[in-house]
């Protein structure tokens, strides 16, 4: 999946000479935490988020009141180094970007010229629909050794039973290295016939566990 | 002639049927009748026969192309690929000769119960066969083909005018019906089921609420897997109650999935009897509280067919009638009858022994954590009174 279908396209900016006051007023509205500062050009030359603003505010405690600071320029507090994403990016590695960086939100630029932004809320989003827990399904989790072909093994069983994959994700077990879980949703409401036949071919099912008389 | 309740029943009803061994296996409302026939419960004058629903009225919900797809496939005309994309001919809802006649005389047979209600013939009706939860506009799902709930809600919303409370109480989230009021403010909609996270369809999350209009008028209780009665029945007298005050509907319509229970092979939650002995007796005096005793209760899931089923169905029944007191031995006769057949021991009793199952470790935390998504779920009417 690449950053230009999971993208806001409608991006609002500013100009580096609007007024605190006006992105206040903005994130206010629109109710978003992040807003690019842009030139005449569309080229993105700063960054103003909600933090930015918290810190240009004078303090609740602070009784003198000085409305002026409001009054000053984006171009005074704004985050100068800006990282930008491409439309062409992978959403994986944008998400390495959001992580190593710890930023909240990525402008993405074409030629120079903001064609859109993401933020953490549209990353999460995004990985929410990759699981496949947006469908009708079962989850099935699987411990399996961590080798070749595996995977091709497990996905088997439940093609004999005429079932459907939403998704599949695969993690290393995190007590055990020579092991990995695999994560399966399943267009199925009745997922006990894979698992025994599953477990007659070695996995270990690790959810569900069989319900029923366990005494 | 008018009676307190009436019971939509049919052999016809049976023929909803995918295979042998499929799990959703409609012989649980048969051994139901047959459990209240042995205890001269249930008399022919309390019977009324199921109507099979038009396909104008299966539209109220459902795309005309996916009911033309469904008689197809009931003729075996129609071709695998196409199938899969309504849903049809997959493991969990196989196709089966005259699978559209089948479904549609069960969404009939809840439309009876409706009319029978709405027109003023009985206070309370109940149809054993419907409950089909899942099925969606234009695609067949979780052993679901029509929607028997959506388009009696939809038939209730255009015919009587009223406003229709939906209580989903199968251990599955009532995804169909959800889905289908979703931006509706005349039908609110209460689901309390096992956690999306392990359950199927996965959906259910408090943090699904209504869309537009309709934001707001949709309840889900997604509850731990391994909950058992005591938390379960918090979470349903709790939100059943303040929803009904909140919403104040015209008429009670019930989803009594019986698959929370224990035994269920197919779900993880650890209820037993006593859920079932409260849930009928709640929704019968809400029903007489607000809605001047407009209640219909349609089945739903139950997999357990020998050991659950029959002996919660009962109970709703026998609590329309005001019998619901009874406990003790199960009737020799219908054991008699049915444990030839049985692939399980028959329960002796209506009620079960504490000791079906081993105690549950993380209990404590379990009902904290049910007892906090309560609390989440019903944020916003408490916060708004």
């Amino acid at each position: 999946m690449i950053v230009e279908e999971i993208m806001k396209k409608n991006v609002i900016t500013l100009s580096a000479d609007d007024s605190i006051s006006t992105a206040i007023k903005i994130m206010d509205e629109k109710k978003i935490r992040h807003i690019p500062v842009v030139d005449k050009n569309q080229h993105v030359i700063g960054l103003i988020s909600d933090r930015d603003i918290r810190d240009a505010k004078p303090s609740i405690l602070d009784y003198t009141n000085n409305e002026k600071t409001l009054d000053s320029p984006l171009k005074d507090i704004m985050v100068k180094e800006v990282i930008t994403g491409h439309p062409l990016d992978f959403v994986e590695e944008i998400s390495a970007v959001f992580f190593q960086h710890r930023i909240g939100c990525l402008p993405i630029e074409s030629n120079g010229k903001l064609v859109g932004i993401i933020t953490e809320t549209d990353l999460l989003h995004t990985f929410a629909q990759l699981t496949g827990a947006n469908q009708p399904g079962s989850q099935l989790e699987i411990k399996v050794h961590n080798r070749a072909g595996t995977l091709a093994d497990v996905v088997n069983v439940i093609k004999n039973h005429n079932v459907n994959i939403h998704s599949v994700l695969v993690y290393p077990d995190k007590e055990d290295t020579q092991y990995k879980i695999i994560v399966l949703r399943v267009q199925t409401m009745n997922p006990t016939k894979i698992i025994t036949n599953l477990i007659d071919n070695g996995y270990t099912v690790l959810w569900p566990t069989i319900p029923g008389p366990r005494l | 002639m008018t009676k307190e309740s009436v019971f939509v029943y049919s052999d016809e009803l049976l023929k909803y049927r995918f295979s042998n061994d499929h799990p959703f296996n409609q012989t649980r409302v048969k051994l139901t009748y047959d459990l209240l026939k042995s205890l001269n419960l249930l008399d022919e004058s309390d019977i009324i026969p199921p109507r099979v629903a038009t396909d104008e009225e299966l539209e109220l919900v459902h795309d005309p192309k996916f009911i033309e797809a469904v008689k197809l496939a009931g003729e075996g005309k129609l071709p695998k690929e196409t199938g899969y994309s309504y849903g049809i001919g997959t493991e969990d809802t196989p196709i089966f000769p005259g699978m559209h006649e089948a479904s549609a005389l069960l969404v009939g047979a809840t439309l009876s119960a409706v009319d029978h209600v709405m027109s003023g013939k009985s206070k309370h009706a109940l149809n054993l066969g419907g409950g089909l939860h899942h099925g969606f506009r234009g695609k067949a799902s979780g052993f679901c083909v029509y929607n028997d709930s959506s388009v009696a809600i939809r038939y209730l919303q255009k015919k009587y005018n009223v406003k229709v409370l939906y209580v989903d109480t199968d251990a599955h989230h009532g995804d169909g019906v959800q889905w289908t009021f979703y931006d509706d403010p005349t039908v609110c909609t209460l689901s309390i089921h096992e956690t999306g996270r392990y359950l199927f369809p996965g959906t259910g999350n408090v943090t699904e609420r209504g869309s537009g209009k309709g934001y707001g008028y949709t309840f889900n209780i997604p509850l731990d897997a391994f909950t058992e009665d005591d938390s379960w029945l918090h979470a349903y007298t709790t939100a059943f109650t303040e929803v009904t005050e909140f919403f104040k509907p015209d008429v009670i319509f019930t989803q009594n999935g019986v698959d929370s229970h224990y035994y269920d092979p197919l779900t993880h939650l650890s209820a037993t009897m006593k859920i079932y002995r409260e849930i009928p007796k709640l929704a019968h005096q809400l029903a007489h509280q607000y809605c001047d005793g407009r209640w219909i209760a349609v089945g739903g899931g139950g997999y357990d067919i020998w050991r659950v089923v029959p002996r919660a169905w009962s109970l709703i029944w026998l609590e329309m009638i005001e019998k619901s007191n009874i406990s003790g031995a199960l009737p020799t006769e219908w054991i008699n009858q049915w444990q030839p057949i049985a692939k399980l021991t028959l329960p002796a009793y209506w009620d079960d022994e504490p000791t079906i199952y081993p105690p549950i470790p993380r209990r404590a935390e379990i009902e904290e954590k049910n007892a906090l998504t309560v609390t989440k779920t019903l944020y916003p009417i408490r916060n708004n009174k």
